[in-house]
């Protein structure tokens, strides 16, 4: 990262002052968490610079307790007057609302010991000319890769850095660094003979900047993706088997994570309330959530509370084994914290997952195609019909329409309906293909039957 | 006379020699405009579930976003801290895009000048409405759900304000500022019937006081539809699967609107051709009952501004005025590059992110038709009220929706309420088909966020009863 910006720091000192000042004030319990970071983010579009966007954030929270009533607060000025007053208004807050039997830090012998490293930071710098020269090779190989490819939503190239530091009044301190480098590109593919556009993406992200796919093929498979939409139509309504790739088959075991917090589960907005033990999948379903995979988007050495993160079985064989837990949410059902804590600055905590994913099977996704005599290959959903209560689920599609084992052409403009519940017991096959893209990844998967709403 | 609050850059700890230095920074050769914009944020909420309000929290975020565009390129840099070196650094950064040296003049500031008008006047400004009431209104609500029907079960509501300061100033030589309130107050009822549980959610909000929730007891009625909600949808049935008229209710399903067309008519994606409506101006793209327009100048609506965050005061642009596509929603960038007019559309969610053409309070003019009538023109279809959120793809203009309450229309009869399901169309097409459109024009209740480039701005929607003859509904029931 280019020079202007000054380094994270050290606010360790910083935060100690405050638990000291909070304690001062009354409070019985609190801790403070520190967050700095800094990114260069370019973007072009048609081979000329669109934006440039360069940024240093800091901000930090602070949560206090008064015996059984807590309030979280949180500041990006760090002056000494304004730590006064954020913490005279986080003691006032947590005085005007109830007591919560069940709040509190951790107990002070579960807080997080070691410190494992993590491979999560690359100190890296790349300059703002390379970021540009980064970003206009990947868009160039995008629109080099078909005539058809017309225009261009850009191609962007992003790097950034942060520091998390986490205190409480047990005398826990932790810090780590980390970093990320990603690049996306967005070309727009017109069909010759309709003029009918279509858009797709492709992108890549990292922790470290050597691990990075090449802009040339990030470009390409961007194209790639883009041009095979081009002539999509609409099916007719009908029930049939629904492959989802690998991102879409992501974005469910997304819903899944939604299932398994401990904050859906105590209130009952899940639809996996009561499921603990069952059978919720076929016995070729295994998920793990781990919390301390080598350069994963999900790690870190401690969670959001200060609790040693680790691997946990999730569903093992079809059959659930574990909530995501945070401290609250895991008394609230009985239950010990799984280290899931994820926390915002100036947010109490609330349970999520860290690196959770699909266990691969032995299925190529070709051989999956090749399964299905009629049915749908989802490559892209969109909005946001999914009721977490029943797991009632109907959303946007668009992909490949299956003939006898090939995808016969793209389309678009459908639906896909069905019930979680009864999705994830109907998967019935899981692909050999898992990549990490993010913190949530999968195999490509696929569902026995769904209703596709169409012409 | 409300009190004035201050939106002088004193606020901001700046003079104006200041302001005018880091202009000049930014203000070079090849760099057409520039802007400052300083925001001073406070954010607070509370919650409620389980009868207890036990969660509070409060956040406070302050900094600045310097812009320098040339041509079609645009430099932007922010800080959270506001010395004259950050917003140097940041000014460098900016002016980095146009690539030409750097300029030393400061840029005199000419204008200097309150909003012309006041959408959002208030006795009280919401930011000192003591913990202690936000705490009593979450309370009155838990009992008024848990009263309207035993297999309530549970009740969660939050209440969430933020109070905004903003200031721009610009290299054309403009100063201005605004002070902006939001408040929005949610409630989400769970009900449950022998192991069926099912869930309700209501709410509004806007620009308005405190006060505007114990008015005509609206958190009553908001707690009673949350829970209403709830209730009947222990009785849904699977809702149809395939194409079939739809009768959207008013109010929120406006929603419709803001995914089918709004998007796809903001001037960024139609400068770079990407819209499915690139090529639309001036053509037919809804019914001649259609009539819709964007206004950012309704009183207290969550959707209002005085100004956009540009210093451009917000205005009412026609969109498709009996069917026929008139204009884009612009921001100065794209009104510049594309020579129309400047809409006052230039929305950012914060510091931290650029302003980009956005939508305000999107909505359909009232027609003629009553709406009992679109019920009973229907032989058999879906009569939806209620949606959660929506999405759309730009490119090749195909949008979703999804209905959260809506029954079946059966001989022109609204006969049994079904489960959610997901509407999809496509936006260029879909308002041709609407054959009617109700006197009743409902704007939502105050909810809308509308998300873009990974930034979430509050938004209005609002539509009368209109029938849709045709679109492809999501169901389970095929």
């Amino acid at each position: 990262m280019s020079g202007a910006l000054p380094a994270v720091q050290d606010y360790s000192q910083l935060a100690h002052d405050l638990l000291g000042r909070a304690k001062q004030r009354g409070a019985t319990e609190a801790d403070v968490m520190v967050m700095d970071g800094r990114n260069l983010s370019v973007q072009v579009r048609l081979s000329a610079v669109d934006r440039l966007t360069k940024a240093r954030e800091k901000r930090l929270g602070l949560r206090v307790f008064f015996g059984k009533r807590s309030a979280s607060t949180s500041t990006s000025d760090f002056s000494h007057s304004s730590l006064d007053q954020l913490v005279a208004d986080t003691c006032s807050l947590a005085q005007a609302v109830v007591e919560d039997p069940v709040s509190g830090l951790p107990a002070k012998e579960a807080l997080g010991q070691d410190r494992p490293d993590l491979d999560l930071y690359d100190a890296t710098e790349i300059g703002t000319d390379e970021h540009i020269t980064l970003a206009k090779r990947a868009e160039a190989a995008a629109l080099g890769a078909d005539p058809r490819v017309s225009n261009s939503e850009g191609a962007d190239f992003n790097s950034s850095d942060g520091h998390v530091l986490l205190a409480n009044s047990h005398g826990f301190v932790g810090d780590y660094r980390s970093s990320s480098f990603s690049m996306s590109v967005s070309p727009v593919a017109t069909d010759p003979s309709t003029g009918g556009m279509q858009r797709d993406s492709w992108y890549a992200i990292q922790r470290a900047y050597a691990r990075l796919d090449s802009p040339e093929s990030v470009g390409s498979e961007a194209a790639r993706r883009t041009l095979r939409r081009l002539g999509a139509r609409k099916v007719s309504t009908c029930k049939a088997p629904v492959i989802f790739d690998q991102e879409m088959a992501g974005s469910l075991l997304g819903n899944l994570c939604g299932a398994l917090s401990g904050y859906a589960l105590y209130k009952g907005t899940s639809f996996l309330t009561g499921q603990m033990g069952h059978k919720i999948a076929p016995e070729s379903v295994t998920v793990y959530d781990d919390g301390r995979m080598p350069r994963g988007f999900g790690s870190r050495p401690f969670d959001g509370e200060g609790l040693p993160t680790r691997k946990t079985p999730v569903i093992e064989r079809g059959v659930l084994k574990s909530y995501l837990l945070d401290t609250y949410s895991g008394k609230k059902l009985g239950l010990a914290s799984t280290g899931n804590a994820s926390r915002s600055v100036g947010e109490s905590p609330s349970a999520g997952p860290t690196n959770f994913y699909l266990v691969p099977g032995a299925v190529p996704p070709a051989d999956i195609i090749r399964s299905v005599t009629r049915g749908l290959y989802v490559t892209e959903l969109i909005g946001f019909g999914i009721n977490m209560v029943t797991g009632d689920y109907s959303r946007g599609a668009a992909g490949f329409w299956i003939e006898n084992g090939e995808l016969a052409y793209p389309v678009e403009e459908i639906t896909i309906a069905g019930n979680l519940k009864r999705m994830f017991l109907d998967i019935d096959m899981v692909g050999s293909d898992l990549e990490f893209r993010g913190r949530i990844a999968s195999p490509t998967i696929k569902i026995g039957e769904m209703t596709i709403a169409g012409n | 006379m409300p009190t004035q609050p201050n939106t002088e850059l004193a606020h901001f700890g700046l003079t104006e020699q200041e302001v005018r230095h880091a202009l000049g920074v930014v203000k070079v050769r090849d760099v057409d405009y520039a802007d400052l914009y300083f925001e001073s944020c406070l954010s607070e909420s509370v919650s409620m579930e389980e009868g207890l309000v036990k969660r509070a929290v409060k956040s406070v975020s302050q900094g600045a976003g310097v812009r320098a565009t040339a041509g079609e390129k645009t430099g932007f840099a922010y800080s959270d801290e506001l010395t004259k070196r950050d917003l140097e650094i940041a000014a460098n950064t900016a002016r980095y895009i146009a690539q030409s040296p750097q300029g030393e003049r400061p840029v005199p500031v000419t204008h200097r000048a309150k909003p012309t008008r006041d959408l959002y006047p208030a006795e009280t400004p919401i930011s000192e409405v003591a913990t202690a009431e936000r705490v009593d209104l979450l309370n009155l609500i838990d009992a008024e759900a848990r009263r309207y029907d035993p297999r309530i079960k549970n009740v969660m509501a939050s209440f969430n304000t933020e109070y905004k300061i903003v200031m721009v100033a610009t290299t054309d030589g403009r100063m201005v500022g605004d002070v902006q309130p939001l408040s929005r107050l949610q409630v989400t009822c769970i009900a449950e019937e022998n192991g069926n549980c099912q869930i309700g959610t209501f709410g509004g909000g806007g620009r308005m006081a405190f006060s505007y929730y114990h008015e005509q007891e609206r958190y009553k009625h908001y707690a009673r539809e949350a829970a209403r909600q709830a209730i009947l949808n222990l009785s849904a049935v699977d809702a149809p699967a395939g194409v079939m008229p739809v009768v959207l209710g008013g109010g929120w399903p406006g929603i419709l609107l803001h995914e089918a067309i709004g998007h796809g008519l903001e001037a960024d994606f139609n400068r770079r051709k990407t819209s499915a409506f690139s090529h639309l101006l001036g053509k037919q793209v809804a019914s001649d009952a259609c009539t819709i327009v964007d206004d950012g100048t309704l009183p207290f609506r969550r959707g209002s501004l005085n100004m956009d965050d540009e210093g451009t005061p917000t205005s009412r642009t026609v969109l498709i005025e009996k069917g026929i596509l008139r204009g884009y929603i612009t921001d100065t960038l794209n009104a510049r590059l594309m020579g129309i007019p400047l809409t006052g559309n230039g929305r950012r969610e914060s510091f931290q992110s650029i302003p980009l053409p956005r939508m305000t309070n999107t909505f359909m003019l009232a027609g003629e038709s009553d709406p009992q009538d679109i019920i009973r023109s229907v032989k058999n279809g879906l009569y939806a009220v209620s949606f959660g959120g929506g999405q759309v793809d730009i490119t090749n203009g195909k949008f979703v929706f999804s209905a959260s309450e809506a029954y079946l229309i059966e001989n022109g009869q609204i006969t049994k309420p079904v489960k959610g399901a997901t509407l999809i169309g496509s936006g260029p097409d879909v308002l041709t088909k609407v054959s009617m459109v109700g006197h009743d024009l409902k704007l939502d209740e105050g909810i809308g966020t509308c998300g873009k480039d990974g930034q979430s701005v509050p938004v209005g929607v609002g539509l009368p009863t209109i029938r849709i003859d045709e679109i492809t509904v999501g169901g389970t029931n095929g």
